[in-house]
């Protein structure tokens, strides 16, 4: 037994936190949040020469050949400082699908340039309203043509190759790669609660469409790359939840109010006290996900789904919890505090939302699995 | 990262568990597993004199107070070992719960503080189960404000050098069947109340000592009243300096926190196993999702719990200390049994009221709902808790405390004006 990263991993982290302490302040979140941009090139690159987008891509695909949990002390880092980059649809989820399902082809096609930044990848299948469900799929391809709208598709407004869901002549899901820059795909921005993570409406008439893995077996391939991309997107949402404790926790103790720094009263302290509890649990439930994740354990679809709720409530916890602790000061503009708020819901809703995971949770453990939660 | 056994831990695991499978009193399991929530395990047999059969056996076999040194009956094993151990004890650890404070407090408090002497003496029967340890820490007028606390210890002025002790103390888990106690007293009340403190180890059989069984809310009577009239205590029982006490405290204090909240258990399985067997609408209840939300939510603060107390089990194997970061293991688990348990019962609809052998599971969620209130205070309040968290992990300033430099007999006691 175990439960750390190893020596070699918190040096990742810490060069990490480093390059992104540089490159990555609120300044840059914020130029995303009100320019016309919907991710920060300059920064993606630079993850990218850093090597951290292909950490967990073999060497023979143009990655680094590291394994998931380097991805996991990367994608923590990421969540703490809100990169404004798509790497959670390019690698936590494009990169995998192809990783998992693609043929020889697709990978030596797309995993090269997915490392190194100079393509990017989104994962196509809401289609509005309502929980992921492979029967609300309308999207249809027939005779390699792809129709249907899908909405919202994270970073799919700047995405080159989208994996989309859609239903065969046969009516079964299977997934497809189609190129943004075909004929028949047409794509707009759309307002979201947080611009720093771009969302598109993506239409395809008739676009190509080039199947990803086995005919009819998309939802399946899909749980297990939701499942993955579940827990690289948890270690993000606890590298938010800890960094908004810290925020929150630097203000009480600056901030003075009736002759006394505001974390001196108990009913500050306790807030914060109860925040640490959750982005602590959730921390400790993302090292179980993480090793079964990478050990490809059996208990691996119940240790992302804790994983992921886990994380999801402690970083909607301590987002909410930090504008709490700062006052009418954590509801303006000028703090940070609204950056992480808008983040911790975006993310909830991401992957499928958190009531949705909570009922796969229960389910998983009730297919044979109860006492591993004990 | 590895959430798995090493070849030597799966090894080793292989030794206890066929040592436990040729030793354990098997014919108690089904009682054990079945046990109502906060009660001593069994009614078949005297639980005391099982459980300390079953740590007889154990320390015959080296297999008592794994954290201990050998020299004082110990098992000196890893922290990794005494995880794997407790986990292959399984139900049968709840048949020793009696020797809970002797192992987890008074021992590591009596191995920093007593002399050599005394530690060989003391610990080797209290590791082996010959005797039974308990706190005598609260007070009526001081529980979370520990430090208040009445009773006192003056010199007897019969030149023995003995001390006499008068006072009452609260909430001793354990009293009525304990044969030593750590006492903490006050020894000086003319100076701020931390810096008045002097603690000992008590014979509980001593002439003076009155042990009366309090009845708790939810029936049982686990908590107990311990009273003092002129009892003598021998100087050489006298752990750290006069005035020390309060630093002696603190050691057990510590332990307290880690022995307690570690490995605690919020009832998540049983919840999970009641919800496959209730039904909502004629359909099993696991199937509704408002039931699901629930208890995934339980679910993942079950499994936070666990890997949060196995990270710090693992940091304890590097050589790390632990910290008030363990404060979190009951605070958690305290909070989620009582919400939990008020969950059972709402599934349970009218029926939820009726605590008998009817009720789901013995009426275990029934017992655990009246017992929680009571995890919720012991050995520590929520509050102090989350004050412990929030000072000595988030470094926030301390309550401002306005007796600290009051003499402890000028410090008001009532919060009416005079």
């Amino acid at each position: 037994m175990n439960l750390d990263f190893s020596d070699e991993q918190k040096q990742l982290r810490e060069q990490v936190r480093r390059f992104l302490s540089e490159n990555c302040t609120s300044e840059t979140v914020r130029s995303i949040l009100e320019g016309p941009e919907s991710y920060d090139k300059e920064l993606y690159q630079g993850l990218a020469e850093l090597g951290v987008l292909g950490a967990a891509i073999p060497e023979e695909y143009g990655g680094v050949g590291l394994t998931h949990l380097e991805l996991c002390v990367v994608a923590e880092e990421l969540g703490r400082v809100l990169a404004p980059v798509p790497v959670s649809s390019s690698i936590y989820l494009t990169a995998e699908f192809l990783m998992l399902a693609g043929s020889e082809k697709q990978k030596e096609t797309w995993l090269p340039k997915l490392a190194s930044g100079e393509a990017i990848g989104a994962f196509a299948f809401a289609e509005g309203q309502g929980r992921m469900a492979p029967a609300k799929i309308k999207a249809t391809v027939s005779g390699g043509k792809l129709s249907g709208t899908k909405s919202p598709v994270a970073d799919g407004d700047v995405a080159d190759v989208l994996v989309v869901a859609a239903k065969n002549e046969k009516g079964n899901v299977s997934l497809y790669l189609v190129e943004a820059a075909a004929k028949g795909v047409s794509r707009e921005t759309l307002e979201t609660i947080d611009p720093t993570r771009s969302q598109a409406r993506i239409t395809f008439d008739g676009a190509p469409a080039e199947l990803l893995g086995a005919e009819g077996d998309g939802w399946h391939i899909a749980t297990q790359v939701l499942d993955r991309a579940a827990v690289l997107m948890a270690f993000e949402q606890v590298g938010g939840a800890d960094r908004s404790l810290e925020i929150a926790r630097d203000y009480a103790l600056e901030r003075m109010a009736f002759g006394r720094p505001i974390g001196s009263f108990q009913a500050v302290k306790h807030i914060l006290a109860d925040m640490y509890v959750s982005a602590t649990l959730a921390r400790s439930n993302c090292y179980y996900g993480a090793w079964a994740l990478n050990s490809g354990a059996a208990e691996f679809p119940v240790a992302a789904a804790t994983a992921r709720v886990s994380a999801t409530t402690a970083f909607q916890h301590c987002a909410k919890n930090n504008i709490q602790v700062h006052g009418g000061m954590g509801f303006t503009w000028a703090f940070d505090c609204h950056l992480y708020y808008r983040r911790s819901n975006a993310l909830a809703v991401a992957l499928g939302s958190l009531s949705s995971w909570e009922s796969q949770l229960i389910e998983r453990m009730s297919a044979g699995n109860a006492e591993q939660a004990a | 990262m590895d959430f798995k056994d090493t070849p030597e831990e799966a090894a080793f695991r292989a030794e206890v568990r066929a040592w436990i499978d040729a030793n354990a009193p098997k014919h108690l399991e089904g009682e054990l597993k079945r046990a109502s929530f906060g009660s001593n395990g069994i009614a078949s047999e005297d639980p005391i004199a099982a459980g300390k059969a079953w740590q007889k056996k154990k320390a015959e076999a080296g297999w008592a107070c794994l954290h201990w040194p050998k020299e004082y009956g110990g098992g000196a094993r890893t922290p990794i070992e005494r995880v794997i151990w407790g986990q292959e004890e399984g139900p049968y650890a709840a048949l020793t719960g009696v020797f809970t404070i002797g192992h987890g407090m008074c021992g590591p408090t009596v191995m920093s503080w007593a002399s050599e002497e005394h530690k060989r003496e003391l610990l080797p029967p209290l590791a082996s189960g010959e005797t039974v340890w308990c706190q005598l820490f609260s007070e009526p007028a001081s529980g979370s404000d520990l430090a208040g606390l009445r009773t006192r210890a003056v010199k007897a002025d019969d030149g023995s050098g003995d001390w006499i002790i008068n006072g009452q103390k609260i909430w001793t888990s354990g009293a009525q069947y304990s044969d030593w106690g750590l006492l903490i007293t006050r020894t000086n009340p003319d100076v701020p109340k931390h810096k008045g403190l002097t603690m000992f180890f008590l014979n509980m059989k001593s002439p003076g000592v009155e042990v009366r069984p309090i009845k708790q809310a939810n029936g049982q009577s686990s908590f107990n009243e311990v009273y003092f009239t002129d009892v003598r205590i021998p100087d050489s029982q006298r752990l750290g300096e006069v005035g020390q006490g309060w630093e002696v405290s603190l050691t057990t204090l510590m332990n307290e926190r880690l022995s307690i909240g570690s490995g605690m258990s919020t009832g998540f399985p049983e919840l999970f196993r009641f919800c496959m067997e209730a039904e909502i609408d004629g359909a099993p209840a696991v199937d509704d999702s408002g039931v699901r939300s629930k208890l995934a939510q339980f679910a993942v603060k079950q499994s936070g719990l666990k890997y949060t107390g196995m990270r710090a089990i693992s940091a304890l194997s590097k050589g790390e200390t632990p910290g008030p970061e363990n404060s979190i293991g009951k605070l958690v688990a305290g909070a989620a049994m009582q919400e939990l348990s008020m969950f059972a019962l709402d599934l349970q609809g009218e029926a939820g009221v009726l605590w008998n052998e009817d009720s789901p599971q013995q009426g275990r969620f029934q017992a655990m709902l009246m017992r929680s209130p009571a995890t919720r205070i012991e050995g520590g309040s929520d509050e102090i808790l989350r004050n412990i968290i929030g000072e000595r992990v988030l470094g926030l300033p301390g309550d401002i405390r306005v007796d600290k430099n009051v003499a402890f007999k000028d410090i008001p006691t009532s919060g009416r004006k005079n």
